[in-house]
């Protein structure tokens, strides 16, 4: 399997994530060497049912940094583009570190975590799904 | 025009065979800059894959070999495809510039609309369709198989969540609101049953907050019919407003700028109907 694609949201027309976590995030993925999508604001790309959400759920293993992994699983699918849900990984600026969201996103291994039926309190914080193993 | 038939500007920050990788600092502070307008931006680099596909018009930017940026074609004729060389740009002349071209492609300026709509849960929606029959402004309508769907995603007013309100399973998300279960949290018990307490609330004031305007409305236009106090009945409907913004955290803006008690009523009759046609009754 190769190593997971990284698509980083920018939420840029809402302060809902904090700016000092998406910061930290975007500067480390600058830093990193790395391959990556950013975008201005999936909830946008989702509107538009833009067709580049289509490439990433289609595309393989994808990390995904932006919010909670019950709002991206549905813009994804209301765009007509579902995430995979055994190849999916969903990290949350909202509520976790830069540091946690970084490693995360510089982790092979691959937690899929993309809800599957309703989401309840037991789902919370973040689901813990066995990790995928990968490589490059 | 619809938002699936706008075309956006697709940048590519190429740092792979041919060009100049950016000093950390420097990639940071551009792909950071173009994210703040609007654009979307692909770092392509000699590890990993990046993702997108697009069918808009697409700018490739790189600090290249000679300090020309090659001609590029898409095979395909499909895709429009842009290329600039970058070296010596400063973080403003790159903005500024992939601004002037966004325009000459055509590509809609993507920061126009703030991406504020409804994101259905389908694991918890059981159709009852009562967001849509509470929504004024159309934003909601059905698919072919009669499922609830948010269909006019711009017809939604900012930062107003009331339809998560009257949704009985906190089925209905706005990823950009403050606070969980709305934003996309996970749902607790407690959430489901605050939620629908306020569906009972609503439904004890006369079947939803509209209809609490509507009657409060016209309460006040009768006051104001008898006693001539225009200043009597502005107060009436700014506490009726106020009182309706803390039961469902509703913009005071988006308040004000209802329509007529007449025309809600019209269409409040219109989008039962529509849900009542929607569920085949």
């Amino acid at each position: 399997m190769s190593s997971p694609r990284i698509l980083f949201c920018n939420c840029t027309y809402a302060n809902v994530v904090p700016p000092e976590v998406k910061t930290a995030v975007l500067r480390k993925l600058c830093e990193s060497g790395l391959a990556f999508d950013a975008v201005a604001d999936l909830c946008e790309l989702s509107a538009r049912k833009d067709p580049a959400l289509g490439s990433i759920a289609q595309g393989g293993p994808v990390k995904v940094a932006a919010c909670f992994p019950r709002a991206v699983k549905w813009l994804f699918a209301s765009a007509g583009a579902p995430l995979p849900q055994d190849a999916a990984e969903v990290l949350n600026m909202r509520v976790q570190t830069a540091e946690e969201i970084t490693a995360g996103l510089f982790e092979q291994a691959l937690h899929p975590n993309v809800p599957r039926g309703k989401v309840t309190a037991a789902d919370a914080p973040n689901g813990q799904a066995t990790p995928v193993a990968t490589s490059s | 025009m619809s938002l699936t038939n706008q075309s956006t500007l697709q940048v590519v920050l190429y740092e792979g065979v041919g060009s100049d990788p950016l000093p950390g600092e420097a990639r940071f502070a551009a792909i950071h800059a173009l994210l703040e307008k609007g654009f979307a931006v692909t770092r392509s680099s000699g590890q990993g894959r990046p993702t997108s596909k697009r069918s808009g018009p697409l700018l490739v930017l790189g600090q290249f070999a000679g300090g020309t940026a090659p001609a590029l074609e898409d095979n395909a004729g499909q895709v429009r495809i842009e290329t600039r060389d970058i070296t010596g740009w400063t973080k403003d002349q790159l903005v500024e510039r992939v601004e002037q071209i966004r325009a000459e492609t055509g590509a809609v300026r993507q920061s126009d609309w703030k991406p504020w709509f409804p994101v259905i849960d389908y694991d918890r929606c059981t159709n009852c369709m009562q967001c849509l029959s509470f929504c004024l402004f159309g934003v909601y309508g059905v698919d072919a198989e009669r499922r609830i769907q948010a269909q006019n995603h711009d017809n939604c007013k900012t930062n107003c969540p009331a339809c998560s309100r009257v949704c009985p399973e906190a089925a209905i998300m706005f990823p950009k609101y403050k606070a969980g279960p709305i934003n996309g949290d996970v749902v607790r018990d407690e959430d489901l049953q605050r939620e629908k307490m306020k569906v009972d609330i609503s439904a004890l004031l006369g079947g939803d907050v509209y209809s609490l305007l509507r009657d409060r409305s016209e309460k006040a236009r009768s006051r104001f019919s008898k006693e001539r106090d225009s200043d009597k009945a502005l107060k009436e409907r700014q506490k009726c407003l106020t009182k309706l913004a803390q039961m469902g955290d509703i913009p005071p803006e988006v308040l004000m700028s209802l329509p007529s008690p007449e025309e809600i009523a019209r269409r409040a009759e219109e989008a039962a109907a529509r849900a009542k046609a929607a569920l085949g009754n």
